[in-house]
C-alpha cells in the first residue's frame, strides 16, 4: 500500500479488541452469550435477552444478507471525501447478529435489501483489517 | 370516572425566543429569555414559579445540574420541584407531564418547562457554509471506520426498512415535506416562511443520506422555548385562555426500531386518550414530532390515523396540509418552522388551541394531539391539550 490510509481507524476498545484481532487473521467473530446462545454485535458486557454476563467470541460463517442500507452524501470525515456517495450497510448474519459495514464489488445503485453477501477482509494498514462484505450467489 | 389528572392543570404561558441562526446568546441565556417570555405571556412574575424543569440541548454539553444553573441564573428562590431531563425529543411532553403530576399532587403550584440550544455557529468570514450537519454528525466509535456518522444515517437505515416492508416511496416522504412547508408559508414565525416547496423541488434538493433529501430532515435552530404549567384554579386567572392538559402518557418500546418500525405512540395513545375521555375523532389539530418526514408517517400510523404501514399513501393523499381533512404540524413543524426538539409541536398545540394561529389557525381547535419522540423511535410521549378542562 503506497498511499497513506486516511479514513478513521477503529480504536481497539477492551470490548471490541477480539473482533479486530480476529479480523487481522481474516476471521469473522461475534460475541455469543453463554447463557442463551444468542449471537450479538457489537460487543457488550451483558446479554439484553437473558442478562448473562458470560460471553465468548465465536467464529461465524460470514454469510448473511443486506438488512438495510443508507447512502451517505455528506462528508463527515475527510477520508471519505473521494467516496461520496457511498453506502453504509447493515448485514444480518446467518447466525442472527447484525453488523454495520460496507459492500465491496457492488455499485451503490445495485444494493438491495435481502441481497446475499459474504465477508471479505480489507487489510487497510499493516495493523488493521476491516471486515466488509461482497455479493454472493444465492444458494 | 374522570381521571384525576385530566384537566387538573393547564398551560398558561408560552415563550418563544427568536429562532434559527440567532447568534450572541448562550444556551443558558436562551433558556432565561424563554422563561421570561413565558411568564410575561401568562401575566405572572418569576416569584410565582415554584418549579423548574429543563431539557438541555446539545450545546449545554457537559454543564451538569442544568435546572439548578438556570434557577441561579434567574435568581429563583424556594423551588419545590427541579429536574434536568433528557428523553431526547420526547422530553418536552414528558416535562409537562411531570409538572402536571407534581401540581395535581400538591407538590408545586406553577412550573416552568424549558428547552434551549445553540448548536449553530456564525458563518465563517470566508463564506464557508456553517453546516448544521456537524452538530448532529456524531462520530460513533468503531463505526466511523465504515463511514457511518450521524443521526441522519441512523434514521435512514430504519426508513429504508419501512420502505422495503410497506412499500413507502420517496414521493410519500416528499408529500410530508410539501404539506408542512405549505403550513410554514402561512406562519411568519417559521424559518422557511417565505420559501415555497413543490414535490419537484423536493426531488431536486440534494441528498443528505438516501433515502433522505435535504427537506426530509428537520432544521437546526438556536433559541429557547418555555411553557408555564399551573393548576386549574390559578389557570382561570391567567392573562391568556388556559390550554388544559387533558391526557398524557409515555411509551418506550426498547429493542431495535428496525424491527418494530413503530414509535412508542402504539403504547401511549390508548392511556392518553382514556385519561382525556376523548377519541381520535375528537382531535382537531395534530402536532407530531418530526425530526424527519419519515417520523411523521410512522407516528400517524401508530396513533391510528391510518393502518400500520399506510402512512405514506395517507400523506400522499394531501390530507395533512392546509385545507386537508387532518391538520398536521400546522406551524410547519421542525421540518419547516424551527427545531426546539419536542417543544416545537407543544408550542404549536398551545397556539392552535388558544386560537392564536393567524392565517394558519384551524377552524375547529378544541383538542390538540401532541407527540414527542427521542432517539431513533426510542422514546415517546403523548399530550392531549384542550380548550375545556372536561
Amino acid at each position: 500500500m503506497t498511499a497513506a490510509y486516511t479514513k478513521p481507524l477503529p480504536q481497539a476498545t477492551r470490548e471490541m479488541a477480539p473482533f479486530w484481532e480476529a479480523a487481522r487473521r481474516h476471521q469473522l467473530v461475534v460475541q455469543r452469550c453463554r447463557g442463551c446462545g444468542a449471537h450479538r454485535f457489537p460487543a457488550r458486557d451483558l446479554c439484553s435477552r437473558c442478562l448473562s454476563r458470560e460471553a465468548e467470541w465465536a467464529p461465524v460463517s460470514g454469510r448473511g444478507t443486506v438488512f438495510s442500507y443508507a447512502v451517505m452524501h455528506q462528508v463527515y470525515h475527510p477520508g471519505f471525501a473521494a467516496e461520496v456517495p457511498y453506502a453504509v450497510v447493515v448485514i444480518e448474519l446467518e447466525e442472527g447478529a447484525r453488523l454495520v459495514s460496507n459492500l465491496v464489488g457492488c455499485p451503490v445503485g445495485a444494493i438491495a435489501i435481502g441481497m446475499p453477501v459474504e465477508a471479505v477482509f480489507e487489510d487497510v494498514t499493516p495493523e488493521v483489517t476491516l471486515p466488509k462484505f461482497r455479493p454472493r450467489a444465492r444458494r | 370516572m374522570t381521571h384525576p389528572l385530566s384537566g387538573a392543570t393547564a398551560i398558561v404561558g408560552l415563550g418563544i425566543t427568536p429562532q434559527g441562526r440567532v447568534y450572541g446568546n448562550t444556551p443558558l441565556g436562551f433558556a432565561v429569555d424563554a422563561v421570561q417570555l413565558a411568564l410575561a405571556d401568562a401575566g405572572l412574575e418569576r416569584g410565582d414559579l415554584d418549579g423548574l424543569l429543563l431539557n438541555p440541548g446539545l450545546a449545554w454539553a457537559d454543564m451538569g445540574m442544568g435546572s439548578f444553573q438556570l434557577q441561579q441564573a434567574m435568581g429563583l428562590r424556594d423551588l419545590r420541584l427541579s429536574a434536568t431531563m433528557n428523553l431526547g425529543g420526547a422530553t418536552a411532553c414528558a416535562m409537562i407531564q411531570h409538572a402536571a403530576q407534581a401540581i395535581a399532587a400538591g407538590l408545586a403550584t406553577t412550573v416552568a418547562c424549558v428547552f434551549s440550544d445553540a448548536p449553530l455557529k456564525p458563518e465563517r468570514p470566508e463564506g464557508q457554509r456553517s453546516s448544521s450537519g456537524s452538530a448532529y454528525g456524531f462520530v460513533r466509535g468503531w463505526e466511523a471506520a465504515y463511514g457511518y456518522f450521524g443521526v441522519n444515517a441512523m434514521y435512514a437505515l430504519v426508513a429504508r426498512r419501512h420502505m422495503h416492508r410497506y412499500g413507502t416511496t420517496q414521493d410519500h416522504l416528499g408529500a410530508v415535506a410539501v404539506a408542512q412547508r405549505r403550513w410554514a408559508n402561512l406562519s411568519p414565525a417559521a424559518q422557511m416562511h417565505e420559501q415555497p416547496l413543490t414535490l419537484e423541488d423536493y426531488h431536486r434538493s440534494r441528498w443528505i443520506v438516501e433515502p433522505f433529501h435535504l427537506f426530509d430532515c428537520c432544521l437546526v435552530s438556536n433559541g429557547g422555548l418555555a411553557v408555564v404549567v399551573t393548576g386549574r384554579e390559578r389557570a382561570r386567572e391567567a392573562r391568556k385562555p388556559p390550554v388544559y392538559i387533558r391526557g398524557m402518557a409515555q411509551g418506550h418500546l426498547g429493542g431495535d426500531p428496525s424491527d418494530t418500525l413503530s414509535s412508542g405512540a402504539v403504547l401511549s395513545r390508548e392511556p392518553a386518550f382514556r385519561m382525556a375521555g376523548l377519541t381520535l375523532r375528537d382531535v382537531d389539530v395534530v402536532e407530531l414530532y418530526d425530526c424527519y418526514t419519515f417520523t411523521v408517517l410512522v407516528t400517524l400510523e401508530d396513533y391510528g390515523f391510518c393502518p400500520k404501514g399506510e402512512g405514506g399513501p395517507f400523506a400522499a393523499e394531501h390530507v395533512t396540509g392546509p385545507g386537508g381533512r387532518l391538520a398536521v404540524n400546522t406551524g410547519g413543524g421542525q421540518l419547516s418552522s424551527f427545531y426546539m426538539w419536542g417543544m416545537t409541536p407543544v408550542s404549536e398545540g398551545v397556539i392552535q388551541v388558544r386560537g392564536e394561529g393567524g392565517r394558519r389557525q384551524t377552524a375547529k381547535h378544541d383538542v390538540a394531539l401532541v407527540s414527542g419522540n427521542g432517539g431513533v423511535l426510542s422514546t415517546h410521549s403523548t399530550l392531549i391539550l384542550a380548550r375545556e378542562p372536561s
